[in-house]
């Protein structure tokens, strides 16, 4: 047989190999820029009339066809704030109580058992933080925080059980074991010789903690955090069951009110009128934008840990 | 130079050990309280009628949630029929032939800013392409929104399981004269199987716990699902528009839903975490 | 750079040690003589080591003396650095590691529960096998230590800092990169870098545990004449499977077989007169 001549069989059946998979990627581009244009198409009547207004009003009147975006950019940032505040160092504690504390069977169940936590769908957040949760925070939390810290505008007004802390809590709830686990592993990349070496110097655990294992997983560090961030910001089911679905902005953390994720969920379905339904999709491009400028945020970051910490990670 | 007293960096390092270790508990503690509160209103809410039975209404005794689970098993056994088979061919891509190029580095981009993007945002474009010009909400959508979800994640896993399998078997597969088709599928795959196994399950449990993206596709109906062409009837949303409804009995079935839902997709986790496992030892 | 004594050594250990090597490690030997009564900083008694239920050394009695480099060689899984390991409880790190026995140090056991690992550290300083810059500046990699361990000004932060990168004969090559990432030097600059992170905090002793295994040749000779520079100022133990290295750079040598001492003295003596007859095969290479 020539080996020159013609293409044989097998080699053609190669490329078309080859063109198959390279259509399965290209469909991937494809439905991130089909993503942004639908959305942005769809969101375009809603852009027409009220512009970048949009996000500086907190209209929301299906009525009066007038539509805003700052409640629900407000309750998504408020939210995500609160849960960012109380996951991210109680992810860090725990993962260095499993990394360098924990005995090595307690930190192997305790790790398997926050691996599968990671997994357990919102819903699950949202069905406990309604039905067991709530109450439990109308109950017994917001009345001891109303009383002790209710000087603070951020703790005044009637203890409902449901709005902005409680699903900032529910959030934090959410993305913990999922940080945990990232940061667990980053912490344990950490070569045993470097912190052999930070502890021969004479320091303590959490000396070597702070300034020599978490620099050296900074890079892991800040992607957990921003994967954390970004689900924190789109969470949909476990902030809509117990944000209370206002779209008020009110500045007591006690009160109801809403995320962009929670609106659309709420209303989405109902709205008949074409410009509600263009409002709502252009508050589905905010969110869009949002979580897009936190992954690029992140990348931006990482460059800049890279070149500042070198090759450690 | 003055020394620094090695009392205050002892208190330190065993205030933060302590606070870590109740931090631990604490996370532990809320966890626990989670999954018993699912596990004990759930298994009240468990009966042969709630697998075997349609929906009753409100105050009616008895009635289940059958459709809603044979509806949930066809949505995501369709979605997993489209996300996986692209998925796994985008990831070849990505590890065999775009390793170095321009397309590979936007399609991981691509594949990594997709994989970031919230689920309920897919829905909303899953409704802007399929669900407005069709005129209504249908299961097909719904399975698409869930491909759609599952596309990044299996292009992900495919490219780095690939991506362990090491050249000198490529090599030698090639070097044998066998076409690259064939070396990537029965070779490189071959080596890569139980993380590609991994990977799909472990897609396979993250979509079927999600409900935003069904809401505007899906949606949902109370009534045996006999086709994907309309409304389907499926376990997440009706857990949402059971649980928002005043009703105590609805409420209960939603209970019931939670607690299959976290069964299933914890036991598909953990089926994935086995599978690889045992094809490491 | 290695000295013509040296060299000549190193041919002599190949052959076997002639006359003429005799004659030139009496050299350093005739000094370490002279003081050989100089006082011990660390020793070893009865001193056993356990891994689980595997036992790795067995009864070590070892003396440092104080400003010596102090030698410790044997063929590689005889534990030599699992001894070496104990001297600054690093080894607690682990679970499932314990040690048995004493450590004096100054007279102190440190191997006493009431011992301050911190302060038993900052005096006890380790170099490792591997270089190990910390994910930091040079300038950094220097400050952690001073800055867990004292109250520093500004000025006395950069003075110290500059004195312990000159002291490990550094300064010169990295004064206008300090705040360059300290894992961007060269594998043997970062282990100089380790060498003046180590030295910056104060110790008293140095434990060097095949601290240029992993670096070049050349690199390898600018860090064995830095051992010998700093050991007016601080006691040096160095773990060393390179028996020329041990030659040239120590003042007493201990050969560890099998997790037991089985010699020790002045290196001169080990190397050219053994009193057993493990340590000569070792010495003239017929094992290890």
């Amino acid at each position: 047989m020539s080996l020159l001549p013609h293409k044989s069989r097998g080699e053609r059946a190669d490329q078309s190999f080859r063109g198959l998979t390279l259509i399965a990627a290209a469909s991937v581009l494809l439905l991130m820029v089909g993503l942004l244009v639908e959305l942005a198409l769809n969101a375009r009547q809603a852009m027409g009339r009220f512009g970048l207004r949009f996000l500086a009003s907190d209209a929301w009147n299906p009525v009066t066809q007038e539509f805003g975006a700052l409640s629900s950019v407000y309750g998504t940032v408020v939210s995500t704030l609160i849960a960012m505040l109380l996951a991210v160092p109680l992810a860090l504690v725990i993962a260095l109580f499993l990394v360098e504390l924990a005995h090595p069977t307690v930190a192997r169940i305790v790790g398997s058992a926050i691996e599968l936590l990671a997994a357990v769908p919102s819903i699950i957040f949202g069905m406990w933080g309604l039905f067991v949760f709530a109450p439990f925070m109308a109950t017994h939390v917001q009345p001891f925080l109303g009383e002790h810290l209710g000087f603070l505008p951020l703790f005044q007004g009637a203890p409902m059980g449901i709005g902005i802390l409680t699903s900032g809590i529910i959030l934090a709830l959410m993305i913990l074991p999922f940080m945990t686990a990232v940061m667990r592993d980053v912490f344990k990349m950490v070569p045993s010789v470097v912190k052999e070496a930070a502890h021969g110097m004479g320091s303590t655990t959490w000396e070597v903690t702070r300034k020599v294992t978490v620099r050296y997983g900074a890079i892991g560090l800040v992607g957990a955090l921003f994967l954390g961030l970004g689900r924190a910001v789109g969470e949909t089911m476990a902030v809509t069951f117990v944000i209370g679905n206002s779209h008020r902005i009110n500045p007591s953390l006690f009160s109801a009110g809403n995320s962009i994720a929670s609106t659309l969920a709420n209303e989405f379905t109902e709205a008949s009128e074409p410009l509600y339904l263009s409002s709502l999709v252009y508050l589905g491009l905010v969110l869009l934008l949002m979580t897009l400028a936190i992954q690029l945020g992140a990348q931006a970051w990482l460059r800049h840990i890279k070149k500042t910490l070198g090759g450690s990670a | 130079m003055k020394k620094r007293p090695t009392m205050g960096r002892k208190v330190v390092d065993a205030a933060v050990k302590a606070f870590s270790l109740l931090a631990s508990l604490l996370g532990i503690f809320f966890l626990g309280w989670i999954l018993l509160e699912v596990g004990r209103r759930g298994l009240g809410a468990l009966s042969v009628d709630f697998f075997t039975q349609l929906p009753a209404p409100p105050g009616v005794a008895g009635g289940g949630l059958s459709s809603a689970i044979f509806g949930t098993l066809l949505i995501t056994v369709v979605a997993t029929l489209i996300g996986v088979p692209i998925g796994v061919l985008a990831g070849v891509y990505l590890a065999e032939f775009g390793k170095h190029n321009r397309m590979g580095a936007s399609v991981r981009f691509a594949v990594n800013t997709l994989m970031g993007v919230p689920s309920i945002l897919i829905g909303l474009f899953v409704y802007t392409i399929l669900v407005l010009p069709l005129g209504h909400f249908s299961g097909w959508a719904g399975a698409v929104a869930l491909a759609i979800i599952m596309l990044p994640v299996v292009a992900r896993t495919t490219e780095d399981m690939l991506g362990l399998v090491p050249d000198s078997l490529r090599e030698s597969g090639l070097a044998i004269g066998a076409p690259r088709w064939r070396v990537t599928l029965g070779v490189v795959f071959k080596a890569a199987r139980s993380g590609l196994v991994t990977g799909v399950l472990l897609s396979v449990a993250r979509v079927s716990g999600e409900t935003a993206p069904l809401l505007f596709t899906a949606l949902s109906s109370p009534y045996w699902p006999t086709s994907l062409s309309g409304p389907t009837s499926n376990l997440t949303v009706t857990i949402f528009n059971y649980a928002m409804s005043p009703y105590k009995d609805w409420q209960q079935a939603a209970w019931g839903a939670s607690l299959l839902i976290m069964a299933c997709v914890l036991a598909l986790n953990i089926l994935a975490r086995v599978a690889f496992k045992e094809k490491k030892q | 750079m290695m000295t013509a004594t040296t060299s000549s050594l190193t041919l002599d250990l190949r052959g076997g040690l002639g006359n003429e090597g005799a004659r030139a490690l009496s050299v350093t030997g005739a000094k370490a003589a002279t003081d050989g009564l100089s006082e011990m900083k660390i020793r070893a008694r009865n001193l056993s080591f356990f891994y689980g239920d595997h036992q790795a050394l067995y009864d070590n009695d070892l003396d440092v003396r104080t400003g010596k480099v102090t030698a410790v060689i044997g063929p590689s899984g005889c534990g030599k650095s699992t001894h070496l390991r104990v001297y600054n409880r690093i080894f607690q790190l682990y679970r499932d590691q314990r040690a048995q026995g004493e450590v004096l140090l100054d007279g102190v056991n440190v191997l006493s529960p009431s011992v301050d690992l911190i302060e038993l550290r900052r005096r006890v300083g380790m170099i490792f096998q591997k270089p190990t810059p910390f994910p930091m500046s040079v300038f950094e990699n220097l400050a952690y230590g001073i800055r867990i361990h004292y109250k520093p000004s500004r000025s006395e932060l950069h003075d110290r800092v500059e004195a312990s990168l000159k002291s490990a004969a550094l300064w010169d090559e990295v004064m206008d990169k300090l705040h360059k990432p300290g894992t961007a030097l060269s594998g043997g600059q970062q282990q100089r870098l380790c060498i003046a992170r180590a030295i910056a905090v104060e110790p008293e002793v140095l434990l060097m545990d095949e601290p240029t295994s992993a670096i070049d040749p050349v690199a390898t000779a600018r860090i064995e004449e830095l051992v010998v520079s700093l050991k007016d100022k601080y006691t040096i133990v160095i773990v060393t499977h390179n028996l020329q290295q041990a030659a040239r750079i120590s003042d007493y040598t201990a050969f560890f077989y099998q997790g037991r001492i089985v010699e020790m003295g002045l290196t001169q003596q080990v190397f050219t007169k053994p009193k057993n007859q493990q340590t000569e095969d070792y010495i003239t290479g017929r094992f290890g």
